[in-house]
């Protein structure tokens, strides 16, 4: 018994004190690449999924509209509505959200605007056919639909 | 004395230290999805001015490739019902490559393509012209009622169609073309190289009223 406790003097472990470093730079790095959303999505966002996908170079160009059902059914209703930023609005409020989007924009770049339209895939076309007629009015003609990767066999 | 128990170690164990960042480390692997702008194109047709009515335009009825969906999300293709999408992009394929009746123009275009899509090429009268512009359009049609689901399956596998026959004209495979950014003078030129030629026709019916809201 006394030959196994001799051992112990002598340190024999692997110095695990630069392991949390590895983790903690693992950790800063999700941290920092990760974009937390800023508004909060008040529909139903079921994204279709599609194989035919393209994605798109220049964020900045990029804006947003969500169209879903309200996940707060007893304050909007059960039909399909619109999200520009962090509120519902109708349909003929997009052409001045277009606009104000395109304020944003370098002069340059104001043409080439695209609409990332994240629809639920519940929604029926009417409600789609109504927005891209607005945003036809509103001269924003990329439009973009969001859609996820589909597993091919 | 009490020191006495403490020679063996006298560093802090910081062995744990590891597990409480992997802890964080995972927490933030689960509740963070990165935002992906990943979808299918679209460019809409400009509007339309309401003093002048919309333009004719003249095309022949075999030049079209009618796609009807109606509210149930039943399809009608070229005037036969259809179960499912997956036969679709192909008999497209079949369509734009027709080369019914080619003019001058097309018919170098025809020599310019690799043999796999040659053979494609049925030649049948009923069926498009040429893939030039005017020649032959994939018209989608769909209904207020029709489910935006559907609607993307459908314009998926028309995207599908076009995209596979230009990556196959630059000897690339579908996906790889797709990832083409044009950022570089190489990119752009197999894009270009792949488009030329057969422009993506696609046209987008306004849809009609009944069963929607």
């Amino acid at each position: 018994m006394a030959k196994f406790k001799k051992k112990t003097k002598t340190s024999e472990n692997i110095p695990t004190s630069a392991l949390p470093d590895i983790i903690f730079m693992l950790l800063f790095f999700f941290m920092v690449t990760t974009v937390l959303r800023e508004n909060e999505i008040l529909v139903e966002q079921k994204i279709p999924q599609a194989t035919q996908l393209q994605k798109l170079e220049k964020k900045t160009l990029i804006s947003y509209l969500y169209i879903g059902k309200p996940k707060n059914v007893a304050m909007f209703g059960t039909e399909p509505r619109i999200q520009a930023n962090d509120v519902l609005i109708g349909t003929k409020d997009i052409v001045l959200w277009v606009n104000q989007e395109k304020d944003k924009l370098s002069e340059a770049e104001r043409d080439q605007i695209t609409i990332s339209m994240k629809t639920d895939r519940d929604v029926k076309m009417g409600p789609i056919s109504d927005v891209q007629f607005e945003l036809r009015e509103a001269d924003a003609r990329k439009l973009l639909y969001a859609a996820v990767g589909k597993v091919q066999n | 004395m009490a020191k006495s128990k403490n020679r063996l170690s006298q560093e802090v164990n910081a062995g744990s230290m590891a597990d409480i960042a992997f802890l964080l480390l995972i927490f933030f692997l689960v509740t963070t999805t990165i935002a992906s702008d990943k979808g299918i194109l679209n460019i809409l047709p400009p509007k339309q001015d309401p003093n002048q009515p919309p333009p004719e335009i003249k095309l022949n009825e075999r030049n079209i490739f009618n796609i009807l969906v109606n509210a149930n999300d039943q399809l009608l293709v070229e005037g036969e019902y259809l179960d499912n999408t997956d036969k679709l992009a192909d008999d497209i394929k079949d369509f734009i490559l027709n080369f019914g009746a080619p003019d001058e123009e097309s018919i170098s275009l025809y020599n310019s393509l690799p043999a796999s899509l040659r053979e494609r090429a049925k030649r049948d009268p009923n069926s498009s012209d040429h893939p030039m512009t005017g020649g032959a359009v994939v018209s989608i049609k769909t209904n207020r009622g029709t489910s935006y689901d559907r609607y993307l399956e459908i314009l998926d596998q028309v995207k599908r169609a076009y995209f596979e026959i230009y990556a196959e004209r630059v000897g690339l495979t579908s996906d790889q073309y797709r990832a083409l950014t044009g950022k570089t003078p190489a990119e752009k030129e197999l894009i270009d190289r792949g488009k030329e030629g057969i422009p993506m026709a696609i046209s987008i019916a306004e849809p009609d009223k009944i069963g929607g809201n």
